[in-house]
């Protein structure tokens, strides 16, 4: 039996306007696409992230290598898919975290308000005024470049815009009637957090987490790019692209820093593109 | 609005000091300080231990720290181990072309995307409004170092019509003050293009989706309905309400606008802040590191508190007591 719009679950509703919205479920297929693509590259490809083939060096794309391969004879289309493990993988590490310690504290400062409210605030305000790009690179310097050092420096640097969205949400739902009955029912502070009030912000959180991978993507990309995110022989989509730092690769060899960018840009925009989404499938209000 | 003013100055100062202790904590904890660089292999070690000394003193951290905030108020932000000058002498020699990219990009960003905004908030789901909205979300997914590669490869390799890098032409005869700026436009170009593309497609979004906001009010319903042309209920009534959020946007976008100009620096090789941060980073030259975060997190600041006074002036019923 067909359920109606109006007799489904709060999620099963918002599932259904994404659906309706062609953009963002193109996005998503795409994404699924290309991280099962990751997933299963040692499967898909007959290359190794490290096997170099001595005949094609620095050799265009061709039947035997689709994107062609680096100066030492590795398959660049490999290396593409391996590169975007760790590209994703760190972005969605970053997100996780970020989430985590943001809407951890966001609604403890939001719940009890007074002296914990004022530290919190206080401490995300330091952290937002961080130089963020000149922090990452100072911090990333002194630590050492390794993927584990980047997901902490990014997600420390980036939890307080959560932790602001969270705060703001728990602030008004805890004057609602529902929670006096939670007191009054003497249901401990934790359960009333994390039970009653955390799953009415989850929307936001998603959303938040969506646009946010977008943005880790960027920012991550960006640093290895300048040397100081993941460094080779580890390829990430921002390292694959340093090649291009050479003006005979920029002139000649297309294929060494194209696919990369593209790969960089299709993700990012898929992710706005959902994000956006889900955004409007959440709350149909806002929809312009 | 003084009392106002002067409050968040004097709330700026515990969060301007917790920014510098975090930073001055975590270079102080770090292995392999200054010294190690600068030491000759072939010094005895009574002359590694002085030079040790001198540029790392033994003191305990909190000691240290009060001490380089001291000085640091009264301008003296120690020495740049590999330029030899003063950081602030250092940092002013450098900090020329970022700001010019930074606030030429701003001129662009605002020129462009503010009208966009309104021409695409003004016709919803019109052809040019789908147009615009898809241009701004190319424009914010893609990150700029690659856009700036392929415009170098399109514009400076491949038609060869601007330069490949820097900031002057060393060949350029008989300079005088308009071929000079005439030159610096030439080379800021593309690093103008990529800033600014990137910061307009942001000030579309908002301002198509503020301008949406305000176009539905009741007030320009009245505005209409007293028979206004449209042109001025949109550009005088409705825009005013509509630049509020801009207004603000502005003054947080700083901190982006220069980190931004410090990527863009380094794709095109300007001599810029982003470059000696860079160098200053790889050969840990901390006072140079200090001094230049130091400076980036006082400019965070200020924008967000120009930010909120604009938000003031700007918006009469916003008022700070």
């Amino acid at each position: 039996m067909k359920k109606k719009a109006d007799e489904q679950s709060y999620w099963g509703g918002v599932f259904h306007r994404l659906k309706k919205n062609r953009l963002a479920m193109f996005s998503l297929i795409f994404l699924v696409v290309i991280v099962m693509a990751c997933i299963l590259i040692p499967i898909l490809s007959p290359y190794g992230i490290e096997q170099t083939d001595s005949l094609a060096q620095s050799a265009s794309p061709s039947a035997q290598h689709w994107l062609g391969t680096d100066n030492i004879g590795r398959d660049l289309f490999t290396r593409l898919f391996y590169a975007g493990r760790i590209s994703l993988g760190v972005a969605l590490a970053v997100t996780a975290l970020e989430c985590i310690i943001g809407v951890v504290l966001g609604s403890v400062a939001g719940f009890y308000g007074g002296v914990i409210d004022a530290i919190v605030m206080r401490v995300s305000e330091i952290f937002m005024s961080f130089p963020f790009l000149i922090i990452c690179i100072t911090i990333v310097a002194v630590f050492g470049s390794s993927p584990m050092t980047l997901i902490l420096v990014l997600a420390i640097l980036s939890w307080p815009s959560i932790a602001r969205i969270v705060r703001g949400q728990i602030l008004s739902l805890r004057e609602l009637e529902y929670m006096e009955a939670c007191e009054a029912l003497g249901i401990s502070d934790i359960k009333r957090i994390f039970r009653h009030l955390l799953p009415n912000v989850l929307a936001y959180v998603i959303v938040y987490a969506t646009l946010g991978m977008a943005s880790v993507i960027l920012t991550e990309t960006s640093l290895s790019f300048l040397g100081l995110g993941v460094s080779p022989p580890t390829p990430t989509w921002g390292n694959m692209i340093q090649e291009a730092k050479n003006i005979l690769v920029i002139q000649q060899k297309w294929w060494y820093w194209i696919p990369p960018g593209l790969a960089i840009f299709s993700s990012v925009m898929c992710f706005n593109l959902l994000g956006d989404g889900l955004r409007d499938a959440i709350d149909p209000k806002l929809k312009r | 609005m003084r009392n106002y003013i002067i409050r968040r100055l004097l709330q700026m100062i515990p969060v301007f000091l917790g920014i510098l202790f975090i930073l001055f904590f975590l270079l102080d904890k770090t292995p392999g300080g200054p010294a190690s660089n600068l030491m000759d292999p072939k010094m005895t070690p009574e002359q590694r231990a002085e030079l040790a000394a001198k540029l790392d003193p033994e003191i305990p951290f909190y000691e240290k720290f009060v001490n380089w905030v001291g000085e640091a108020i009264q301008g003296n932000f120690g020495y740049s181990i590999t330029h030899k000058k003063p950081v602030t002498e250092v940092i002013g020699d450098y900090i020329g072309p970022t700001f010019a990219l930074a606030l030429c990009s701003l001129v662009v960003a605002l020129l462009i995307g503010v009208p966009c905004g309104i021409v695409s908030a003004t016709r919803q789901y019109s052809r040019v409004d789908n147009i615009l909205t898809v241009v701004s979300l190319i424009g914010i997914s893609i990150p700029s170092f690659f856009f700036g590669l392929l415009l170098l490869k399109f514009f400076a390799v491949d038609i060869k019509i601007f330069p490949l890098f820097g900031l002057q032409d060393p060949l350029l005869m008989n300079p005088n003050f308009f071929t000079k700026l005439a030159d610096y436009a030439y080379h800021l170009f593309l690093p103008t293009l990529v800033l600014g593309m990137g910061s307009a497609a942001t000030f579309m979004r908002y301002t198509r989706s503020s301008m949406l906001e305000v176009i539905r009010q009741d007030y320009i319903r009245t505005a209409r309905a007293k028979g206004l042309r449209e042109k001025v209920v949109i550009y005088k009534h409705a825009f005013r309400n509509a630049m509020i959020p801009i207004i603000t946007l502005l003054g947080l976008w700083l901190p982006s606008l220069i980190s931004g100009a410090l990527m863009t620096e380094t794709i095109f090789a300007l001599p810029g802040l982003g470059k000696i941060s860079v160098e200053a980073v790889n050969a840990r030259n901390y006072p140079l590191i200090l001094g230049i975060n130091a400076m980036l997190a006082m400019l965070t600041l200020i924008g967000a508190l120009v930010a909120d006074i604009l938000y003031a002036v700007a918006d009469p019923r916003i008022k700070y007591d």
